[in-house]
């Protein structure tokens, strides 16, 4: 192995391929190669970094200095200072006053452990860091009940927001005689300010395709799909190259390891419905119907696509599966909290010093996740509420910031763990407005099929309308609640029943600011 | 033998098989759950969330409609938050609906309108806050309001998998999602077949015929015009229940003195070109019979059925019978025969027809119906329209004195009566074929085997001189397309037909259950309809086609004999192949006879 005297990760994903990624990786190696320092500094291209700054980010090893927002332009300062002199060019690093380094937990990461330092358009690099090798123990080790039995013991609950035990789920359709079964992979992310998934499969396709692979032995499906929006364009190549690095490699096809067993995975784009995200929704539109949500039961496990038994899994939940089967339930159940193993991917947002994506134990606070992986909160700027979840999630306000964030201590809060998207906002922002911007979200993205849903959206919409607009009164403020209310007991499928969360904490949390809007 | 469960519906205890939803065990057991897309009749869309139930053991409420029972399930349908939800829907509905009920085509008779009554609701709750629509008026026989939609998707139901016809669809998405035809191009550019089931299953008026009683008012009224009218079979037992009288009662001599009363001139009967249509019909039977044909005779008095069949089956139009129907039967006579024996200028009858049926509509404007030298059939209402029509006029039709039609086209047996049922016309037509071949009558004139509700009824008849008679009954266009799914099998694979004789309805339950038809037309009305025209059949003195007499004076002083140039030039037709994309004439499939 050569050896190099610096590592430059330079993170490749939607957002610096805005920014000309690229040209400037391009730029830096003809500039490193001009210096004569190609095999002194390497330059790797990998996922996401695991820190949001703007434009081209950088990170290097072993100094682990971050930069953000590098141009072309800045090639050959930056060669000179850092690589050839030493020392960090302080204008273009993360944060140019040094108080702040993002925390790298590689030690305490799962789903991202590769993400940021394999490339991911290298099966060799995914095999070379562990990959596969659970695959191989769930086809040559154990048997399909064994699997489920790890996973049910792992206590890994469902990451798509409704925290369903996976092993359980799998339990439904495994013993089911049927001629096909289908794995789909709900890679359809369209919860606002989430955007976890896009992040693990940029960073690491192969543990996706790993996961599904284990998951469809255990179940006895022989066909996967990957269900994805058709904005992520980069996941879909890079998942397009695994899936063709894995048929070459003989892990995808026919008696897969010469274990007997078969499955193939094919991708399908998503249009953009926020309700096909909805799993049943999310089975007609990849049958090519309407995407409307189907009545349950029958369950998708045991009638899903095209009436076959169907196992819907998250990316989130599936990237956990080959780290559980190759370590073992009980090394996972020593992560997260208590009644809640396994950690979760956040995606911060909104006025704090760095947003960013972490990966954290299950139960770690909102405080410890804003304090410790996003720098706080934005200079000069108090914290006054987080939306966590989503436009399907709730607002906390304060005085929650020590809640356990997990699905059992949420729960206690009438609250929802949801996608993990946690927006956070400052003392200057309304939370009127906000809950305007997800009920107008809501309204366009209600399918229709329901009453409740179709026209309780619009009504809703119309009313904090009204209310931001200066003219609502507290009645409506109670009627909002009340629809919402009524929509969460009446709804067809999950969308209508989640403006509630939004309007009830909104309202309970911030009355008083529901009431000076109103007094106009 | 089904399993049961127990369940307690409101703290009663209740044995019920385990294969039902909530809505039917409640409804089995006459506990009343308030609801608004839900029809028995139609698998559950679940849209309206208004029949929604507690359960014990569960967070939030069920759907009662599409909610399978559970042993041990405990169902409470009356507390106070399912009260406020149900209030906040349908409070909801309505400031989305264009609430002009006194005027409305289905007031009185609107669920809507029945539950927010029942529901206490309070008018003012919401502002109405739709977003107007313009109404799709381009068919013949159907008007769509989407301001009147409230999205229970039963249309959609009934259209696509009762009927397999596919002419509706939701398009677009959250409130602004509406039913539609495709691309919006409106119901007469689309499959279509006007069938009407849509109008009868609608909850709201967004469904409804296309009104032509002013029309009809304004000829009637023109004393230099001679209005002639027809009757379907199926209208004297509909009439009855909209004025108070039993379900299914017997009225057609009420029928007779109301059409008079309101002004026709002449008031004649569909029944007697019912009977007419055998003797046309069953001597082309009889001849393909005779002749060894391998390809089957269909029946072709629907016209749902022969828009259906030349979109979806166009290469099997050479089956079906190229006689018209009794309708247009009577169209074409009405301006010819009857012009000429009562001598008056046929430009100035105006020949309307009593239809339970919205596709009459269309079939009446078809191009090839002019065989008289106009248009034979002037207007055509359904029975909705009638209904109107007496009500206008202010007759009291259960207590009018009962009245004779006037003479010439108006005689019928029990034969021309039942083609208002499905399987009738088949029962009719084997009643005189069989005289046809075997010249003898048949011994039993009651073909039970071909009656009742079964979606495909099929009977094998030993005909002396023929052999084996096979022959099957379709109603509803899912129905329609499994048999001729079958003949096209059987004629590509076997090179014959699995059935001789077949006899196609497109509404569930045959006329009786047609499009035009009150509303409320269920299953279980349309069979109470049909019972009721076996009833007639039995109690007339005559029940073969053959045997009436101005049948058979028609053809002494008219026609000359059955299938004779002038019947064939008259009373026969010829079909086109249509468009599945919006159901244009792309083609001839058959040719006219000459």
């Amino acid at each position: 192995m050569k050896f190099f005297r610096s590592h430059v990760l330079v993170g490749i994903n939607e957002t610096s391929l805005q920014a000309g990624v690229q040209d400037f990786i391009k730029a830096l190696r003809n500039e490193l190669a001009k210096q004569n320092l190609q095999e002194e500094i390497n330059v790797l291209e990998t996922g996401p970094l695991g820190f949001f700054g703007r434009g081209v980010c950088l990170s290097v090893f072993p100094e682990n200095v971050n930069y953000q927002d590098v141009k072309v332009e800045d090639v050959p300062e930056l060669v000179e200072e850092h690589f050839l002199k030493g020392r960090p060019l302080s204008r273009l690093q993360l944060d140019s006053a040094g108080k702040f380094t993002p925390k790298f937990n590689y030690d305490k990461r799962i789903v991202l452990r590769n993400s940021g330092i394999i490339d991911p358009e290298s099966i060799d690099e995914y095999i070379g860091a562990g990959g596969y090798e659970a695959l191989e123990k769930a086809l040559l080790q154990m048997k399909p009940a064994d699997i489920i039995a790890e996973v049910k013991k792992s206590g890994l609950k469902g990451r798509g927001g409704a925290g369903f035990p996976t092993g359980v789920k799998w339990s439904f359709t495994a013993p089911l005689d049927a001629p096909q079964k289908y794995i789909v992979v709900n890679a359809d992310e369209g919860e606002p300010g989430t955007f976890k998934d896009r992040l693990i499969m940029e960073g690491d396709p192969h543990q996706l395709l790993e996961g599904i692979m284990i998951a469809a032995r255990a179940v006895g499906a022989t066909k996967a799909w990957i269900y994805i929006r058709g904005e992520y364009k980069l996941c879909i190549e890079r998942l397009q190259k695994a899936i063709a690095q894995c048929k070459e490699y003989g892990l995808l096809g026919k008696n897969i390891l010469e274990s007997g067993f078969d499955l193939d995975i094919d991708i399908r784009i998503g249009a953009g419905a926020y309700v096909c995200g909805e799993e049943t929704a999310l089975i007609e539109s990849l049958e090519g119907n309407r995407g409307n949500p189907r009545w349950k039961p029958p369950f998708p496990g045991v009638k899903g696509l095209w009436q076959a038994p169907t196992v819907v899994n998250n990316v989130e939940t599936l990237a956990n599966v080959p780290f559980i089967i190759k370590n073992g339930a009980d090394v996972y159940l020593s992560y997260g909290s208590e009644g809640c193993p396994g950690t979760k991917v956040y995606t911060i947002l909104g006025d704090v010093a760095h947003p960013g994506l972490c990966e954290v134990d299950m139960g770690t606070t909102l405080r410890t996740i804003i304090n410790e992986y996003a720098g706080g909160m934005k200079k000069g700027f108090r914290f006054k509420a987080a939306l966590v979840g989503g436009a399907a999630g709730v607002f906390l306000p304060e005085k929650m910031l020590d809640v356990q964030m997990d699905f059992p201590h949420l729960n206690e809060y009438a609250a929802v763990l949801g996608s993990g998207a946690i927006l956070v906002l400052n003392e200057h922002q309304s939370v009127v407005d906000m809950l305007w911007s997800i009920l107008k979200f809501f309204r366009h993205e209600s399918c229709g099929k329901c009453a409740p849903c179709r026209n309780g959206c619009q009504q809703l919409y119309r009313l904090i309308t009204k209310i931001k607009k200066g003219n609502g009164t507290m009645e409506d403020v109670d009627l909002m609640v009340s629809i919402a209310q009524t929509m969460f007991s009446t709804s067809f499928c999950a969308l209508g029943q989640s403006p509630i969360m939004a309007v009830r904490s909104a309202v309970d949390h911030f009355k008083d600011e529901f009431i000076e809007i109103t007094k106009k | 033998m089904a399993k049961t469960v127990n369940i307690w519906i409101d703290g009663q205890a209740l044995e019920v098989p385990d294969s039902m939803t909530i809505i039917e065990a409640a409804d089995k057991h006459g506990i009343y759950i308030p609801r608004l897309c839900y029809h028995p009749d139609l698998p559950p869309t679940a849209n309206c969330g208004v029949c929604v139930v507690e359960v014990a053991g569960n967070p939030a409420p069920k759907r009662a409609c599409c909610t399978p029972v559970m042993e041990g399930m405990k169902i409470t349908t009356n507390t106070k938050n399912l009260r406020s939800y149900r209030k906040t829907l349908v409070e909801m509905i309505l400031s989305n609906h264009d609430v002009t009920c006194p005027t409305c085509a289905a007031n009185n008779k609107c669920e809507l309108q029945t539950l927010a009554n029942n529901l206490n609701i309070d008018p003012d709750a919401l502002p109405n806050i739709l977003d107007k629509h313009p109404i799709d008026d381009s068919s013949l026989s159907i008007i769509r309001d989407v301001n009147k939609c409230i999205a229970c998707g039963r249309c959609i139901t009934v259209c696509n998998e009762v009927q397999t016809v596919y002419a509706l669809t939701v398009t677009d998405r959250g409130i602004d999602s509406h039913v539609d035809t495709a691309f919006s191009r409106g119901m007469a550019n689309s499959p279509c077949v006007n069938c009407g089931q849509c109008t009868v299953y609608c909850p709201t008026g967004a469904l409804r015929e296309r009104n032509d009683i002013d029309g009809v008012w304004e000829a009637i009224l023109d004393p230099d015009k001679h209005v002639i009218v027809q009757e379907a079979p199926s209208i004297r037992v509909s009439l009855g229940e909209e004025f108070g009288m039993p379900f299914g009662s017997v009225t057609p001599k009420k029928m007779y003195a109301a059409l008079r009363k309101i002004g026709f001139d002449s008031v004649m009967d569909t029944n007697f070109t019912a009977d007419l249509t055998i003797i046309e019909e069953g001597t082309e039977c009889v001849t393909k019979l005779k002749a060894g044909e391998k390809r089957p005779l269909i029946t072709s008095c629907s016209p749902g059925w022969i828009k259906f069949m030349e979109t979806y089956y166009p290469d099997l139009a050479d089956c079906v019978s190229t006689a018209k129907s009794p309708m247009s039967m009577f169209g074409v006579l009405s301006k010819t025969y009857y012009a000429q024996e009562q001598k008056i200028d046929p430009a100035k009858i105006v020949s309307v027809a009593i239809m339970p049926c919205t596709a009459k509509k269309f079939e009446a404007r078809r191009p090839e119906m002019r065989d008289s030298g106009f248009q034979d059939t002037d207007y055509v209402l359904t029975t909705r329209e009638l209904i109107r029509m007496i009500k206008e006029a202010g007759v009291d039709f259960a207590n009018i004195k009962e009245e004779e039609a006037d003479e010439g086209m108006s005689f019928y047996t029990g034969a021309g009566t039942i083609f208002g049922a499905t399987g009738g016309v088949m029962e009719a037509a084997i009643r005189s074929a069989y005289f046809l071949v075997t010249n003898t009558e048949l011994p039993d004139l009651d073909i039970k085997a071909v009656r009742g509700l079964q979606g495909v009824k099929e009977a094998t008849l030993n005909v002396p001189g023929f052999g084996d008679l096979r022959v099957a009954v379709a109603h509803g266009l899912s129905n329609a397309r499994y048999v001729m799914d079958r003949v096209r099998e059987g004629l590509a694979t076997k090179g014959e037909s699995p059935w001789h004789f077949i006899e196609i309805m497109a509404c569930p339950g045959g006329c009786v259950g047609g499009g035009g038809q009150p509303y409320g037309n269920d299953i279980a009305s349309r069979a109470r309809r049909g019972l009721s025209l076996y009833e007639e059949d039995r109690s007339l003195p005559v029940r073969l086609s053959h045997h009436n007499p101005e049948v058979t004076r028609i053809y002494e002083r008219f026609l000359g004999a059955p299938n004779s140039p002038l019947a064939l030039q008259l009373l026969h037709t010829h079909y086109f192949k249509r468009s599945v994309n919006d159901g244009q004439i792309t083609g001839e499939a058959t040719h006219k006879h000459h």
